[in-house]
């Protein structure tokens, strides 16, 4: 090297930087919570829900404070809850899925027909609408990692064709609650209740908070679940680091399905009958919860922790208010204003500190 | 020169065509990498160095040519591939997921799993493993006083992060380490961190090409040059006894190499 290279000597012979030193330099109790919010994100959700739940026991005492009253919100919020799981999984990988409420009563509709219209046993019928709900997601999981469709756009279009299929295949056609529970009762099973003191729980709820579980662990302790959110987080650079994505794409989309068939199945426990018409809005409800639970639309951030608390967010505020007599449109008021304000928070907790 | 092209290369590449529908990448180059060596690789914008690094990489696969490692044949249909030969990249855009810790970022792809039960049936990962694994890694490199290995990758600094992805290809590139780019982004402190690193990695034996468009810095590192114009190898130059203007004229075509280095 010549003599005009030795441009950097200053800086080579000052060794007083301290370039990959790993430290953490707390300023704040701001951005100390900030750090905080980082590292668990799903503490946000957990805040609202047990200070919601304190100020509605508050403003209604017992009639809300009770465990029956409590248990009863687990109740409700078990099918969104349980699609917002599957929910969850699809935004970690910065997809949505607005397919969700359709593959959940699509694959009820099968369990119930395939029972009733062809006399198939009905655990077998079970298995089928479990099949269903899979191959529908594989579907989507296809057209998002394989045709490269943008997830909106391809579960917007599933969506559409999941819930035709679900009106043409049943003939708009319920099956009674009570046919149900005289031929094929093991369809009912996730409603079948048990009582712990005052409390009222549903196999629907139990298998509500051990999918959270189990899902929360497998997130953090498997490979899978770690790749689930490098996918999320930048798809090209989890690809270059030897993340086959296409393969965890096409596995989220598939078990999202699976997991929408399983809530088909607590459906039809929970409102007794097989309609072809319930469960609607199922996908909005879970987009909420799944947002207002700190999942970052954006992907690779957030806890599916958080979405159950979400879905649980939504159901104190509508037994809340309802019980304090207020009008219905109330809940949805407050649901939105906790959305803008889950996301703005999102926002600010990607703004790290470097 | 005349020592080193007795030796075999450890990487090679011969007659590699790469062609984007008209746009010819890679017209018939030849690339030579020999063991324990840092060969820089310079060229201007477009003149398909990135295609090359990648056709060695395995991000593509070239239409024409043999790439051949330690003498063996050798085809890569993806990333995966290279680095299962021992051909570590790293890329400029770092390939690192940000909200994912430093332990997670350098076992994407390749994490450890438990042994016994937990491992094979519930595929549990070894986070204690991997993370004494990582702060091991970053410790011999230098990379010192690491608090928390768990703490997310987009809290660190440029430098760090390209500290964290340096580690991670020296400690699973077992043959080849190609770094696109490593100073680009960085400061001045932050890039004679990174050549240092380089060096580092340089003395434990692993060959390395670097891709570079800072002209100190190649010519500080480099035993070799690797000049890239119009999709081929030009020549090869010994920064000893090249000027850094040679180089920049070489590469943009405003000075023939003369013939005693070619190496084509």
């Amino acid at each position: 090297m010549t003599d005009t290279d030795h441009y950097e000597a200053s800086v080579r012979e000052k060794r007083a930087e301290t370039v990959a030193e790993f430290h953490e330099d707390r300023s704040s109790p701001l951005s100390r919570l900030q750090h905080a919010l980082h590292v668990t994100p799903a503490l946000v959700p957990l805040i609202v829900l047990l200070a919601s739940i304190v100020i509605f026991g508050l403003l209604l005492g017992s009639r809300f404070f009770s465990p029956f009253a409590l248990t009863l919100i687990l109740q409700q919020v078990q099918i969104v809850g349980i699609v917002a799981a599957a929910q969850s999984l699809v935004i970690l990988t910065a997809g949505i899925d607005l397919s969700v409420g359709a593959i959940m009563v699509l694959s009820s509709v099968v369990m119930g027909q395939f029972t009733f219209r062809y006399g198939i046993p009905a655990p077998i019928a079970v298995l089928c609408g479990l099949t269903v709900g899979t191959a529908c997601g594989f579907v989507n999981g296809w057209l998002v990692s394989v045709m490269r469709l943008p997830p909106f756009i391809v579960t917007l279009g599933s969506w559409q064709i999941f819930l035709a299929t679900n009106y043409l295949y049943s003939a708009n056609e319920t099956i009674r609650a009570q046919e149900i529970e005289a031929a094929a009762p093991i369809l009912q099973i996730f409603g079948a209740k048990f009582q712990i003191g005052g409390a009222v729980f549903t196999v629907g709820v139990v298998f509500m908070i051990a999918l959270i579980l189990v899902l929360g662990w497998v997130l953090r302790h498997t490979a899978w679940g770690r790749h689930v959110y490098a996918v999320g987080d930048d798809a090209e650079a989890a690809q270059l680091s030897g993340v086959n994505v296409k393969r965890t794409l096409v596995s989220v989309y598939m078990l999202s399905g699976l997991i929408c068939a399983f809530a088909g199945w607590a459906l039809i426990g929970r409102i007794g009958s097989v309609s072809p018409t319930s469960g609607y809005d199922a996908n909005i409800e879970s987009i909420t919860a799944v947002v207002i639970g700190g999942i970052s639309l954006f992907g690779g951030r957030g806890s599916i922790m958080g979405s159950l608390f979400g879905a649980l967010i939504v159901g104190v505020f509508s037994l809340g208010l309802r019980l304090l007599g207020a009008d219905a449109q109330w809940t949805y008021f407050f649901i939105g204003v906790l959305i803008i304000a889950a996301v703005a928070v999102d926002q600010w907790i990607r703004k790290v500190s470097a | 020169m005349s020592i080193e092209q007795k030796r075999e290369p450890i990487l090679k590449g011969r007659n590699l065509v790469k062609r984007y529908g008209k746009v010819v990448a890679l017209d018939h180059c030849d690339f030579d990498l020999y063991p324990g060596e840092i060969l820089a690789v310079i060229g201007d914008n477009g003149a398909g160095k990135s295609t090359l690094i990648k056709a060695l990489s395995g991000a593509v696969t070239p239409d024409d040519g043999e790439v051949s490692l330690e003498g063996r044949q050798v085809h890569f249909h993806s990333p995966n591939d290279a680095r299962h030969a021992g051909i570590e990249t790293v890329y400029q855009q770092l390939a690192m997921s940000p909200a994912l810790s430093i332990a997670d970022n350098m076992f994407m792809g390749r994490e450890l799993r438990k042994p016994g039960f937990r491992g094979k049936w519930l595929r549990q990962l070894d986070r204690p493993a991997m993370e004494q694994f990582a702060r091991q890694k970053l410790n011999d490199l230098g990379l010192m006083t690491i608090q928390n290995i768990n703490q997310a990758v987009e809290t660190l600094s440029g430098g760090q992060r390209q500290g964290v992805a340096v580690a991670r290809a020296a400690a699973f590139g077992s043959k080849v380490i190609i770094l696109d780019e490593p100073t680009a982004a960085l400061g001045v402190k932050e890039s004679r961190r990174v050549l240092e690193l380089i060096l580092d990695v340089k003395s434990r034996g692993i060959p390395i090409i670097l891709i570079s468009h800072n002209m100190p810095h190649v010519f500080e590192v480099a035993d070799r040059i690797h000049v890239h114009r119009l999709g081929k190898r030009l020549c090869v130059i010994d920064p000893k006894n090249h000027s850094m203007s040679d180089a920049v004229a070489y590469m943009t075509g405003a000075k023939e190499p003369e013939d005693e280095f070619e190496a084509a």
